[in-house]
């Protein structure tokens, strides 16, 4: 057994989190990521992932329709922009609060089962969720259009303290204007307290019941435990966290389209975690910043652009070079992201953080440690 | 004593401090450079180049007209570099522009993946703004997404030329001060449509509509029952289907027993190919109800879809904003250079985006600096000629073109595999104008 680590090594992971979070636009410079709308999109998927990972990482409960959560979180934050203040801290609140009460509402049903019948039940649950967003329930979600700010909307504690303005409002916080950097930093924070509830959870006793459920869920039982109060509390944890993310998205871009609810979403979710590492405390958060990356960086690479980056071969190597890279670049980007995802899985079933930690090992070769504890604990922690 | 696996020093702790205490120092310069330099977003300044933003669909239902677009994009850089035969740039009255590039700089482009949806449309375009610092955005081929990125473009204050958008609210309730649309609308399509659908198939007829379920459809919708009804036509239902449902026999099926004797189908690129495919496999087509031959109506054609729908769409009536068989000077002049680069001949939504490049650009010239407000009051009433449709007009109240809408009809015959729509008839623009009121919405501000 673990044993969960001392408060000061606790602080010093959060220390160390805290100033790489807020250093992004400094160490992603480099790679061509530092830009607001990007960097938001790490911070906030970062918490989509985290939020996951409490559920899968530590349960092991695979759920396949968290988008949808994600979704309400943005349908509710937009209404709150709409109807009440442009302010976001009422928009995150409620967009948490209304995705975790919609998370015990399917929680509830879902968790009666599990293993693949849970996965499924979660799927249809999301899927259906879509589909009312999509078609059933347009004058709430606007259906494909998306749900946008007007005009004419009430913004009923906005109009009581200022004149509305000749044109559409900006979100803001206390009025810091929510878009760009200001926008990536309150993310960032908002990543940074939920990295570390997430870390707490994965150290507390209710933590470890959790891993407990992943490793015999019947053994728990038999020991005296209810897993079911357990199960759906991580779920609504999770479920909220994905709400958070769903209303920071609309905070920073005031705009919520049923597509955040596909099951396309979902899965994205899942890759996220796969790919960093599941049950690792960073890994879904690496994991979330590999493929937004790929998806906003790698889609917008052409032919050009990749002749001026083999511009320094010789012309009929550049050429051949150039046809193989351009299929997997431009709009073949997710070839890229399937190869990937294909070697991680196969040759890195730990995700990112397995890769990482082998290579640690192979550069400083640790002897065996004092007191004979294991160097290779491949899910606690990082 | 355990080893030390990281050996940490004073001397080492004093030089990451000062490394990263000179990084703090460094990084608020970094987030507001050039924010004294430049009263507006991504002012060129002095550079020697401008980049313009081409985020089309590359995958996703509507990615045949991606593709199109981003042809027709590249083509008009090239001719605003003065490369090329120079395409419209010869034909196109009034006109600024020197085919040195735009104010003399030269324009290089960066493209994006809109996937037809909105979320990932508007990330795409804020990279373009935000990252490569683009003037314009311009592109989509859906409305969704290009009420989504104009919303967008408005906030930033970048200018929006909307691709290839028909929905009546792009220009209407959605309407903004940063956006553009040369493209026609739903209502001009049914004020065009109508008067054939009248005189071809009668004041007597039973309309069963499929639409797509989102702006464009609902708008198409409403604007093709309200000119069929105004002169008799019943409509028995209207029924929503989601975009890039690929198999629509579940909807086609109940329309054999409504009752209904035409067919109206608001779907757009693969959509309409499955659907309308669909419809003629299921024989609508060779039924008699009411007495009358069964009829299909495809309210927005392109070649690129007739392309795709095979002998489904022989016969079959529709509009479209603009056709390669125009014997205009300008098409002409387009048709040639496009044809010689891509050898084939370009769809409509190539057009549009490629006039649309060219009246930017052409804007900059008159207003004499990239300034958006400047380059808005140059687009805004702006008449021009030679691009095809004839004479156009940029209308100020809510920036939409008008000009000549094109009634066409699947090729019975075709002399190519290009030669698919034949022009029924050129509706005169007066026939399609309307007052910018009655759609509501509002412009916003010129400075944001």
């Amino acid at each position: 057994m673990s044993v969960s680590p001392s408060p000061k090594k606790e602080l010093a992971t959060i220390a160390i989190f805290t100033v790489a979070v807020l250093a992004m636009p400094i160490w992603l410079a480099p790679i061509g990521a530092a830009y607001p709308d990007l960097l938001q999109k790490f911070a906030i998927f970062g918490i989509f992932a985290i939020g996951f990972n409490i559920l899968f990482g530590l349960t092991g409960y695979l759920s396949f329709g968290h988008a949808a959560f994600l979704g309400v979180g943005s349908y509710t934050a937009v209404w709150s922009f709409k109807l009440l203040t442009m302010n976001v801290l009422p928009a995150v609140i409620f967009g948490t609060v209304l995705a975790g009460l919609f998370a015990v509402l399917i929680g509830y049903v879902s968790l009666r089962r599990s293993g693949i019948y849970f996965s499924i039940l979660t799927l249809a649950f999301a899927q259906m969720s879509y589909n009312l967003a999509y078609s059933v329930l347009t004058p709430i979600t606007n259906g494909e259009t998306g749900l946008q700010l007007t005009q004419q909307d009430p913004r009923i504690i906005d109009s009581m303290f200022v004149e509305a303005g000749a044109g559409l409002p900006s979100t803001t916080l206390f009025g810091l204007k929510m878009s760009g950097y200001p926008g990536f930093y309150f993310c960032a924070v908002v990543l940074i307290i939920g990295f570390w509830i997430s870390l707490k959870i994965f150290n507390s006793p209710f933590g470890m019941k959790l891993k407990a459920i992943k490793s015999n869920q019947t053994r728990m039982g038999y020991t005296g435990f209810n897993t079911r109060p357990y199960l759906l509390v991580a779920f609504v944890i999770s479920g909220m966290y994905a709400g958070l993310a769903g209303s920071l998205m609309a905070a920073t871009d005031p705009l919520a389209g049923a597509e955040r609810m596909q099951w396309t979403a979902s899965g994205e979710v899942v890759l996220m975690t796969i790919l960093g590492g599941v049950g690792t405390l960073i890994g879904p958060l690496l994991g979330a910043g590999v493929i937004k990356y790929f998806e906003n960086i790698f889609s917008s690479y052409n032919e050009n652009v990749l002749h001026q980056i083999f511009a320094a071969l010789p012309d009929p190597l550049e050429d051949a070079v150039v046809a193989v890279t351009s299929l997997f670049v431009g709009e073949g980007w997710h070839l890229t992201l399937g190869t990937l995802f294909m070697v991680i899985v196969i040759f890195l079933p730990g995700g990112i953080v397995e890769g990482a930690r082998r290579l640690k090992s192979l550069v400083l070769r640790p002897t065996v440690r004092k007191y004979g504890f294991k160097t290779d604990q491949p899910t606690t922690r990082s | 004593m355990t080893k030390r696996i990281i050996p940490v020093t004073r001397r080492g702790v004093l030089k990451g401090g000062s490394a990263l205490a000179g990084a703090a120092a460094l990084a608020p310069t970094i987030f507001v450079r050039g924010a004294w330099a430049e009263d507006f977003r991504n002012n060129p300044g002095s550079a020697g180049s401008v980049k313009l933003g081409f985020n089309v669909p590359q995958t996703g239902p509507y990615a045949d007209e991606g593709a199109d677009e981003l042809r027709a994009y590249l083509l008009a850089v090239k001719h605003l570099n003065g490369e090329g035969d120079g395409g419209m740039l010869n034909t196109m009255t009034p006109k600024s522009l020197k085919g040195n590039g735009i104010l003399g700089k030269k324009v290089e482009y960066v493209t994006g993946d809109t996937q037809t949806k909105s979320d990932a449309a508007r990330a795409s375009a804020k990279r373009m703004i935000e990252k490569d610092g683009v003037l314009m955005v311009t592109g989509g081929s859906s409305s969704g997404v290009a009420i989504a990125v104009q919303g967008l473009c408005q906030e930033m204050g970048i200018i929006f030329m909307a691709g290839l958008t028909h929905s009546n609210d792009t220009t209407g309730k959605d309407k903004r001060r940063y956006g553009f649309r040369h493209f026609f609308n739903a209502y001009m399509s049914g004020a065009a449509l109508g008067p054939v659908l009248e005189k071809e198939y009668g004041k007597e007829r039973r309309a069963y509509h499929l639409t797509a379920d989102y702006t464009w459809g609902w708008t198409q919708e409403e604007s093709m029952r309200k000119f069929t009804e105004g002169f008799g036509w019943e409509t028995v239902a209207a029924v929503k289907t989601p975009v890039g449902a690929g198999d629509f026999s579940q909807y086609i099926t109940p329309v054999l027993n409504s009752g209904a004797d035409v067919l109206v189908l608001n779907h757009y690129g693969k959509d309409m190919i499955n659907s309308l495919t669909q419809a003629v496999q299921f024989g609508l087509r060779d039924k008699q109800v009411n007495g009358k031959q069964f009829e299909i109506v495809v309210p927005l054609f392109s070649r690129l879809m007739a392309q795709g729908a095979g002998d489904a769409i022989k016969g079959i009536l529709g509009s479209t904003n603009w056709n390669w068989s125009l014997q205009d000077e300008g098409s002409k002049a387009f048709v040639k250079s496009f044809g010689q680069e891509y050898g084939a001949p370009p769809s409509m939504a190539a057009h549009t985006c490629y006039v649309q490049t060219l009246l930017y650009a052409n804007a900059c010239e008159m207003a004499g600096t990239f300034y958006p407000p400047e380059v808005i009051k140059a687009l805004e009433g702006f008449k021009f000629d030679g691009m095809g449709n004839g004479p156009t007009e940029y209308r100020a109240a809510d920036h939409q073109c008008f000009k000549d809408v094109l009634v066409v009809r699947g090729n019975e015959n075709p002399s190519s595999q290009f030669d698919l729509l034949k022009v029924v008839q050129q509706t005169p623009r007066s026939q399609v104008e309307y007052d910018p009121a009655i759609f509501g919405g509002e412009l916003g501000p010129y400075k944001v």
